[in-house]
């Protein structure tokens, strides 16, 4: 398995598998990240998988004062090359299937007239193929509980807004290039804006108060604005 | 039993050392922006460094104690008065209670913080009580604090009968930090993507000066200076960032991420601001004009352990005179 080691500040180090996204690569991200979590090595305060790494964010005060004479980093990378030399440690992680309901309507798919216009395909159209997908959370990020789900049809994977709009309300759903995303919480943003869940992806309220992990396996689901209503 | 925030400063907040465990679900640790003058502010009062602090800016809160506290003010020099009586930072006071602390000028620094010996009644979420604004939870109500805000916190009785009549008073013992908190240059790391600078941009990073432009606030430091080019403009895929790196944007330019940065980012790393150097990052405002020199992860490693070693010092020291003071 090829991996490089770098250190991200003096306080955490990212283990990349490459630059290319793919599902191959993310799968030996969720299973690492897994696995660090699972061996529960004492001083880490933060594991965070991405498209293509893992960044482990570690106590550098506690570890350098247990070990003067060798620097923390270099402590850090050789549990987790521990670890990566262990493969039979590092076990698939069962990902979780999750249906989500959307309502694809105007008054909530902001972009879909333009989008249609665009790329020359009926609203209709752009539904189905983005109903028919079936997206893997790569990873969270920018906001809480953000998922970065991939890979949108390339016939409907259009670009980034040029102008990002000030305000987009929670649940909206977005797409920008082969990825789709849903704004957990009122932000500004640049994704095309195609609809919007009843879902509560973030709620403060809860233990775990994000919706999404890294890993999960995503369909949507067409829902009318009354069912979205009384969701 | 309570401070009342009479009128609020440009932005106050209730932060620790941040909330750790949750940057896999999008949540960003936030944090005192100034870790070692957050610190202080405990150790000085004998308590835990991560005890929650205020954090507040230039023009600063005016606050009003309802009962007699003990507090104590580090970080950016504010001017603090009360009762017109200018009082130090870096060591602890007494002050009686319907007394008001006020701030007049800025002297020195971006960020000052307060700490009370009592134990601040504040929201903890996720295992920090530091504020996150953008989620809307922890600190104090997840926002801003606003003037008319109350909040409570536990009563030491013994403190009353300590002060009598006056104001305030301070008490026999302080900090001297600043051979920890001057410093010329700003030093960093060696970043992921260093190496896509050739040597002439990589000696334009460490031999110009950049200056703090207008868009620097907690989240990060977006700089003005000489244009920094990769070799190759080559696609980068997101990975984590932390507080402290320094982001090359598609223009040329760099940012500083700082407590509230996201937890990822797709732009390339070229360094990072090492752990020791972020409280003189914290202390600087826009239009300050800083320059960068590049040491190694020991360094940057000795360098933090030395203050947190001075910290600790501080700490056993005003635990003592606490013990003493209150007996």
């Amino acid at each position: 398995m090829s991996y490089s080691i770098t250190a991200l500040g003096d306080a955490a180090l990212t283990l990349s598998f490459g630059n290319v996204i793919s599902r191959e690569l993310n799968k030996k991200v969720v299973s690492l990240a897994h696995a660090v979590k699972t061996a529960n090595l004492p001083a880490i305060k933060d594991i965070v998988p991405a498209y293509t790494s893992v960044t482990i964010h570690y106590d550098l005060i506690k570890i350098g004062k247990e070990h003067k004479s060798e620097n923390p980093f270099y402590i850090m990378s050789k549990q987790i090359e521990a670890l990566l030399s262990h493969p039979e440690e590092i076990r698939d992680v069962v990902c979780r299937n999750l249906h989500i309901p959307v309502c694809y309507s105007l008054k909530y798919g902001l972009d879909l007239p333009e989008i249609s216009e665009h790329i020359k395909l009926p609203v209709d159209e752009i539904i189905r193929l983005h109903t028919a997908g079936k997206y893997k959370v790569y990873m969270l990020g920018f906001l809480p509980g953000f998922a970065y789900m991939g890979d949108v049809d390339e016939r409907i994977a259009v670009p980034r807004k040029s102008e990002p709009r000030l305000k987009i309300e929670p649940g909206s759903l977005g797409i920008a290039g082969t990825q789709t995303g849903i704004y957990p919480l009122a932000s500004p943003g640049g994704w095309q804006i195609i609809g919007r869940t009843p879902i509560k992806l973030f709620d403060k309220e809860i233990l775990d108060p994000v919706y999404f992990r890294a890993g999960d396996e995503v369909e949507f689901y067409t829902i009318t604005e009354d069912e979205f209503d009384h969701y | 039993m309570s401070l009342i925030i009479i009128k609020a400063g440009i932005l106050d907040s209730i932060q620790d050392e941040g909330r750790y465990g949750y940057q896999e679900s999008g949540i960003n640790p936030g944090g005192a922006m100034d870790i070692f003058a957050a610190r202080l502010a405990n150790c000085l009062l004998g308590k835990p460094m991560n005890a929650p602090v205020i954090e507040f800016h230039f023009p600063a809160p005016v606050i009003s104690f309802s009962e007699a506290a003990v507090f104590c003010l580090t970080g950016a020099d504010f001017g603090a008065a009360i009762d017109d009586a200018e009082i130090q930072l870096n060591s602890p006071i007494l002050i009686n209670k319907n007394t008001v602390l006020k701030f007049k000028k800025i002297k020195r620094g971006v960020r000052c913080y307060l700490s009370l010996l009592n134990d601040l009644k504040v929201e903890r979420w996720l295992h920090s009580y530091s504020t996150n604004m953008k989620a809307g939870v922890g600190g104090s109500w997840g926002r801003a604090l606003k003037g008319g805000d109350i909040i409570s916190f536990d009563a030491i009785h013994t403190l009353q009968c300590l002060i009598s009549e006056s104001a305030f008073k301070v008490l026999p013992w302080k900090a001297q930090p600043e051979e920890h908190t001057r410093e010329d240059k700003i030093e960093i790391i060696a970043g992921s993507e260093w190496t896509w600078l050739d040597e002439a941009n990589q000696q334009t990073l460490l031999n110009t000066t950049f200056k703090i432009t207008n868009t620097a606030d907690r989240m990060g430091y977006r700089l003005s200076g000489t244009t920094l080019r990769v070799k190759e403009p080559k696609h980068l895929v997101s990975s984590a960032v932390t507080f402290g790196t320094l982001q090359l944007l598609p223009s040329g330019q760099l940012i500083v991420l700082m407590a509230d940065h996201q937890t990822t980012g797709g732009y390339p790393k070229i360094a990072n601001v090492i752990s020791a150097h972020l409280p003189h990052m914290a202390q600087r405002a826009s239009g300050d004009v800083l320059s960068f020199a590049i040491t190694d992860i020991d360094t940057a490693v000795k360098k933090l352990l030395q203050q947190v070693q001075y910290l600790q010092t501080v700490q056993r020291a005003a635990n003592f005179e606490i013990q003493k003071f209150l007996r």
